[in-house]
């Protein structure tokens, strides 16, 4: 349950573009270290390289599964901010294909919320690193969430 | 090859694997029916603080790297082999304070492409937690060079 004084704290957050408290309270936000930046009206997500998320000796490279974490956070977070989901948003499916190998420097995402129904919400998420055009992940993901119970 | 062998192939691994190691994943059982790996669970992995249920992304690390590491059941040779995709059905949540399990075996194995399927679960195999489905590409053994 979201309660209303989380939602305040939430849309609080998003007026100030400052989520580090937010993500703070969330352990594996913590653990691979997404941050998140308003631009305008749109969030754009950054996961700072870290030899921690390694999982490609040889290149090196990220693991897959840190690139999907991190994008399955970024769709999550950006359902919290941008519908009124009475729950954290809870994941149904997640299907990611990889265009190319996600190197050690930063990563950056950004989400596409294509359709939100009443119980639940279809999302896009692009990751890129040095060019937006060229993407080293596609992904797309279906949540549970409770629209409308904003009081 | 001896499910052994096959066993310690596995173990050297997920040993360079760094972020494996963060999570503190291992090798339950490495059969040439499949791969079995272990992703303990531990309050950093944890995706919501209410419940304390695993984030997902930890889930999908696991079954990453659980289907990628199931071609070491059906290759000869090691082969560097590249996730092209993946994708999780979650059947119901994950219970807060134990560890998961993740199996994965290979499908089909043709020359470029190897498809994966598998599970993850808790106590019970027969009740999954998520259904996964991975295909990964084949780049042929590293190139040994001379020194």
């Amino acid at each position: 349950m979201i309660t209303p004084a989380q939602r305040e704290q939430l849309l609080d957050a998003h007026r100030r573009n400052d989520y580090e408290q937010l993500l703070g309270i969330i352990p594996y936000a913590r653990l691979i270290g997404i941050e998140c930046n308003r631009i305008g009206d749109e969030l754009l997500f950054r996961l700072p390289a870290s030899p921690d998320n390694v999982g490609n000796p040889l290149l090196p490279a990220l693991h897959g599964g840190v690139i999907a974490g991190f994008m399955e956070l970024a769709a999550a977070l950006h359902l919290l901010i941008f519908t009124d989901t009475g729950r954290v948003p809870l994941i149904i499916d997640f299907s990611i294909d990889y265009l190319r190998a996600g190197l050690l420097r930063d990563t950056y995402a950004r989400c596409q919320l294509w359709r939100q129904g009443k119980r639940v919400a279809n999302v896009a998420i692009t990751a890129w690193q040095g060019d937006e055009a060229q993407p080293i992940a596609t992904a797309r993901a279906h949540f549970k969430i409770e629209e409308g119970s904003r009081p | 090859m001896a499910d052994g062998e096959l066993f310690q192939r596995a173990e050297r691994f997920l040993s360079v694997l760094r972020h494996c190691q963060l999570l503190g994943m291992r090798v339950e059982c490495a059969q040439a029916q499949g791969m079995t790996l272990c992703l303990p669970h531990g309050p950093a992995i944890v995706g919501n603080p209410e419940t304390g249920v695993v984030h997902g992304g930890a889930l999908t690390t696991l079954m990453d790297t659980t289907c990628g590491m199931a071609t070491l059941c059906v290759l000869p040779r090691f082969e560097v082999c590249p996730t092209l995709d993946l994708r999780i059905d979650y059947m119901h949540p994950a219970e807060a304070g134990k560890d998961i399990f993740g199996f994965a075996a290979c499908y089909r194995v043709t020359r470029d492409v190897i498809f994966t399927r598998g599970f993850a679960y808790q106590d019970n195999p027969q009740s999954p937690i998520a259904h996964v489905v991975g295909t990964f590409m084949r780049l042929g053994s590293p190139k040994v060079t001379a020194r």
